[in-house]
């Protein structure tokens, strides 16, 4: 928060900068007695604009979707609203998702916060930290019988985004640039953001996916994770969920917590 | 990796043309025969903790001489700088190495507000104390001195008291920082201050300067109609600033310049070919050093 009591050149230069009907800075002037109307109008472009870029470029299914028109004066509004709190930009719009959620002239495409929600996890999972994805290997040396009793270490990058809505087809779709038409949006969809090695991938979880691989993110046993899941979804299909388990780099080891590992 | 091992090569920014890095060069860059003088990389966008821009910048590493230019660290603020951000641009610089490391005078953060843009600053007394103790904290904790670039302004101060020059001047003396010539933000503030760009180097201390910047501007108005410069990095350097760029390597002899080019990015070949019009001059200039020296030895 800003101090009330700030009343430095550098608050009130911030502030003009955001709210283009403030006046001038105090002191800020043209060269030889020139105005600095439209000079001072540069820096609150540079600012204004470098950030609905950068927007742009965190969240490009959501500009194509509602038109990079749109976009703009959606982004402008948001910039001024929340203007970053750091200067690592790729942090910047978290809040972005619940901002257009509450925009009245987006509450009929329910699904746009979600699919936001999705490109910022997707870009948090593209700068996590590095680290080796679980092998096939290391799941394969754990005796059957044990199996059910093993935990995963989340990858530094895995996100799950749940929705009500098919965001990652949406998301897809509109990142190639291709229509959207055809998708039923009311077809729900969990993301798995995972980004095993250079390359962010993102897998559509049916509901006892999803279930499952909550439930190993949150530390719980492969165990328990499968049984929960086919609770949640008659046609959980055990296999297919390991399978993509190894397949999407979503974890990097296993363990057998002790207490669990008598008669598990 | 342990922080601060030296496990690149020491490669020091070589008198050449180099280029800034963008992601959507590397693959060129890396692939072909050509070999550009050093690359320079903007610190914020390696901030991250892993990941594909980690990997690119690792590889160029590898091969090329890098600097490092920091957009962010607001050396101007009047509330100080951030501790944080102080530490993040130590860790890029442990990590990579660079040969160089660079900062602007200007300001971009104040309390929790970041505004992305290399913001005035009033030259006078108070302001030149507040640089000097931020360029020695981060001087300080990176353990190395960094160059400060002179920046392209749009308005002006009435709380100002010294030139830019003069300031600039101070700040390098008192606190022993180099120097980064942007010629294209010379003539840029030239233009929309009325200054003459010739006047300013005269009075610009050229053998504090260890790098020069080169980028192209755009033409917008003032309020009065005339032309204001805008420091746009989106297009080739005008002619005007190619001038500039040769008086100053004719004055202060070849000295690693960069190209900057970060928006509207062209293809790598456009901005090979802008660093090659650099390389031509710095070579002439290399070439007439030599034949003088030579001459005076006779």
């Amino acid at each position: 928060m800003i101090a009330p009591y700030d009343t430095g050149l550098s608050y009130q230069f911030g502030r003009a900068l955001l709210e283009p009907d403030l006046p001038l800075p105090r002191g800020v002037v043209g060269p030889r007695g020139k105005k600095a109307e439209k000079r001072f109008s540069v820096y609150r472009n540079n600012v204004t604009v470098s950030l609905i870029n950068a927007l742009g470029d965190i969240f490009p299914a959501l500009k194509t979707l509602v038109g990079a028109t749109n976009f703009g004066h959606i982004a402008r509004e948001f910039v001024r609203a929340c203007p970053p709190g750091s200067p690592l930009l790729f942090e910047y719009g978290h809040d972005f998702p619940e901002f257009i959620g509450a925009l009245e002239q987006l509450r009929k495409y329910t699904y746009l916060p979600d699919v936001a929600r999705l490109e910022r996890a997707w870009l948090d999972a593209f700068h996590a930290p590095d680290a080796d994805p679980l092998t096939a290997e290391s799941l394969g040396a754990i005796a059957p019988d044990r199996l059910g009793a093993v935990v995963f270490d989340p990858h530094p990058a895995t996100r799950l985004v749940a929705s009500d809505f098919a965001i990652v087809s949406i998301a897809t779709r509109s990142r190639a640039g291709e229509p959207i038409a055809g998708i039923d949006p009311a077809n729900s969809e969990t993301a798995l953001v995972t980004r095993p090695h250079a390359i962010v991938e993102l897998r559509a979880l049916p509901a006892g996916g999803a279930t499952f691989f909550r439930t190993l993110l949150n530390g719980h046993p492969l165990g328990a994770a499968a049984l929960l899941a086919a609770e949640r979804d008659w046609d959980f299909d055990l296999a297919a969920a390991i399978a993509a388990l190894l397949e999407s780099g979503a974890f990097t080891t296993l363990s057998i917590p002790e207490n669990t590992a008598e008669g598990a | 990796m342990p922080a601060g091992s030296p496990q690149f090569a020491d490669m020091p920014l070589p008198p050449r043309a180099g280029a800034g890095l963008k992601p959507e060069h590397v693959d060129a860059i890396l692939a072909e025969d050509y070999r550009i003088g050093f690359l320079e990389f903007h610190a914020e966008n390696y901030m991250g903790a892993g990941g594909p821009a980690h990997r690119a910048l690792t590889a160029v590493r590898e091969r090329f001489p890098l600097s490092v230019h920091g957009v962010g660290l607001s050396i101007g603020a009047e509330r100080g700088l951030d501790p944080a951000h102080l530490e993040r641009l130590a860790r890029v610089v442990e990590r990579y190495q660079p040969a160089m490391v660079s900062e602007h005078l200007a300001w971009s953060t104040h309390t929790d507000h970041y505004y992305n843009d290399l913001l005035p600053l009033p030259y006078n007394r108070d302001t030149l104390d507040r640089i000097v103790h931020h360029i020695d904290q981060v001087q300080t904790r990176l353990k190395r001195p960094i160059l400060l670039e002179n920046p392209s302004t749009y308005v002006a101060f009435e709380q100002s008291t010294m030139s830019e020059t003069d300031f600039i001047a101070e700040i390098a003396r008192h606190s022993g920082c180099g120097l980064l010539l942007d010629v294209n933000n010379v003539f840029v503030s030239a233009t929309n201050h009325g200054w003459k760009p010739l006047s300013y180097l005269r009075d610009f201390p050229l053998e504090l300067v260890e790098e020069i910047h080169l980028a192209g501007n755009a033409e917008d108005t003032d309020d009065e109609g005339e032309p204001l410069l805008i420091d746009a990095h989106d297009r080739p350097v005008c002619d005007d600033v190619w001038k500039l760029y040769e008086v100053v390597i004719a004055q202060a002899g070849p000295l690693p310049t960069l190209i900057e080019w970060d928006n509207d990015v062209p293809d790598w070949p456009v901005l090979r070919h802008e660093a090659q019009l650099a390389d031509e001059i710095l070579a002439r200039h290399d070439a007439s050093a030599w034949l003088g020296r030579r001459h005076a030895a006779e």
